[in-house]
């Protein structure tokens, strides 16, 4: 874009909050009864957060599940470094996180977890890691944000908080109060469009 | 830092100690790979490895081979007997012609010292020296510090004791290298003979009595004994140099404290280490061999993230 002109600028200028604290509680209630309307008595599910930021959004889905209905669901966190089809194509190199799941998967109903859901290449690659645990019975895919008209391949969400529209250029960052201080979502503009 | 400052790992010397963390790091979680039901990843599908080993080798290139295949990489091995080397094509040629085939790493073993560096500035592709003569050999140190930080909690302020066959040991000179530059004192024990001229200059400490440095150190890193590279003489009798720089339990138990064992392999038992040392509770020889693997799927996987499409 050549032309800076007043009305690129605005993009630029600060972030826009799309979900406040307020909204983002009711909005994970939300998920957790749409969970709980599902899953029964959750016996044979199993909650995996994708590291990093989908594993914070699992502790507190684990977390509101134990307020709601006193249900402990078991909750691993997967690392999906190795597994990602991005080698060698970034600049930045990728940096690998542990992996923890301390259970098996096998015949299983699992529940990935995400903050974002924007390509869907993550959850592809996801896909492919949590295979190396067993073989579940069935997966599905809960996502805080959904950004529509974005995905590189064909996958969907099961369980959305909110569904956004975006374009490319644009940037969606789910806040957490563990990690940033308050639970927010935000939406980043720049001036440079692709 | 999320990146090595190598395009090439030649050797510790050229590291820098945020390097040498970064592969740590990555090792850990290369660690957990390897212990999982399916024990291999898809990263580097796209990857082709030569391993050219020139010099004799198990240990090393099974698990090069290993950490390649746990990457999916693709790898072809090469060893210098029953190869053209022996109709006298030169090494630049050699590996020119394999990289013809479109290869885009080579782990190299040779005899020569400097082999490795040579090679990368002579053949346009990631080089990764698996020992090159009495010079370096960077993964067995990276293997054998990562052993010792798993083992004692971290590196710095620990005291290791490298002994034995200082003079013929590439591992002895990496060694050197990675422990000081995490933070740790080294120490170097053997026979005058067989210690190189002006090494305390790499500001380690010199003994010659294997009780004194056992009573001094945490970890005790046992050398084999290079015969093959020995052209002369360098101490009476093999039996003479068990009695004086030989570990047994009972030189162990003698200096009264628990010391970590530690041997890069293969073990000449009953000369630098006795049958009961190497398979007591205080050796990690194994826990070596398998950290190997994780330490070279590391380095594997930092360098090729260097290599652009």
């Amino acid at each position: 874009m050549k032309a800076k002109g007043f009305f690129y600028n605005l993009g630029t200028m600060q972030p826009k909050v799309i979900i406040n604290s307020k909204a983002f509680k009711l909005t994970l209630k939300r998920l957790c009864y749409q969970l709980i309307e599902q899953h029964d008595d959750f016996s044979d599910t199993v909650l995996i957060g994708v590291q990093p930021r989908g594993s914070i959004l699992g502790e507190r889905i684990q977390q509101e599940l134990k307020n709601i209905a006193k249900i402990d669901v078991p909750l691993g966190k997967l690392d999906i470094t190795f597994f990602r089809d991005d080698f060698r194509r970034t600049e930045k190199p990728l940096t690998a996180r542990a992996t923890e799941i301390n259970f098996q998967i096998e015949n299983k109903k699992v529940v990935l977890v995400d903050d974002v859901l924007y390509t869907g290449r993550t959850i592809r690659a996801a896909m492919d890691a949590m295979l190396v645990y067993g073989r579940p019975s069935s997966v599905e895919l809960l996502v805080f944000v959904d950004r529509r008209f974005t995905r590189n391949l064909p996958i969907e969400a099961t369980y959305v908080g909110r569904s956004v529209d975006s374009i490319d250029s644009q940037r969606v960052s789910v806040e957490w109060a563990k990690t940033e201080g308050e639970d927010k979502v935000l939406m980043f503009s720049t001036d440079k469009e692709k | 830092m999320d990146q090595l400052s190598v395009n090439h790992l030649l050797g510790i010397k050229e590291l820098k100690k945020e390097d040498i963390e970064l592969i740590f790091s990555t090792a850990d979680n290369f660690k957990d790979v390897i212990n999982r039901p399916i024990k291999k990843v898809p990263s580097l599908r796209d990857i082709t490895v030569a391993n050219l080993f020139f010099e004799n080798s198990t240990r090393t290139k099974l698990s090069f081979e290993l950490a390649e295949k746990r990457l999916s990489a693709d790898t072809v091995n090469f060893s210098a007997s029953g190869s053209s080397v022996k109709k006298g094509e030169t090494l630049i040629d050699t590996v020119n012609n394999i990289l013809a085939m479109k290869v885009d790493m080579v782990v190299m073993r040779h005899a020569s010292a400097g082999a490795a560096k040579f090679l990368s500035e002579n053949v346009n592709s990631v080089i990764v020296n698996a020992g090159d003569g009495a010079h370096e050999h960077p993964t067995q140190a990276l293997l054998d510090a990562y052993s010792i930080r798993e083992k004692l909690g971290s590196v710095k302020g620990k005291k290791v004791v490298i002994v034995g066959d200082i003079l013929h040991s590439r591992v002895a000179l990496s060694n050197i290298f990675c422990l000081k530059k995490l933070g740790a004192e080294v120490m170097l024990c053997g026979p005058t003979t067989l210690m190189p001229k002006y090494i305390a200059e790499l500001g380690v400490i010199i003994e010659h009595d294997l009780l004194k440095a056992l009573q001094w150190c945490d970890v005790a890193n046992m050398l084999r004994i290079q015969f093959e590279r020995m052209d002369t003489k360098f101490f009476p009798s093999t039996r003479e140099y068990v009695m004086q720089y030989g570990l047994t339990k009972e030189k162990l138990q003698r200096a009264k404290k628990d010391i970590v064992v530690m041997h890069p392999g293969p073990i000449n038992r009953g000369v630098e280490l006795s049958s009961d040392v190497a398979d007591s509770d205080n050796s990690i020889i194994l826990d070596q061999v398998e950290n190997g693997v994780a330490v070279r799927m590391a380095v594997l996987y930092l360098l090729a993230s260097k290599i652009k499409r």
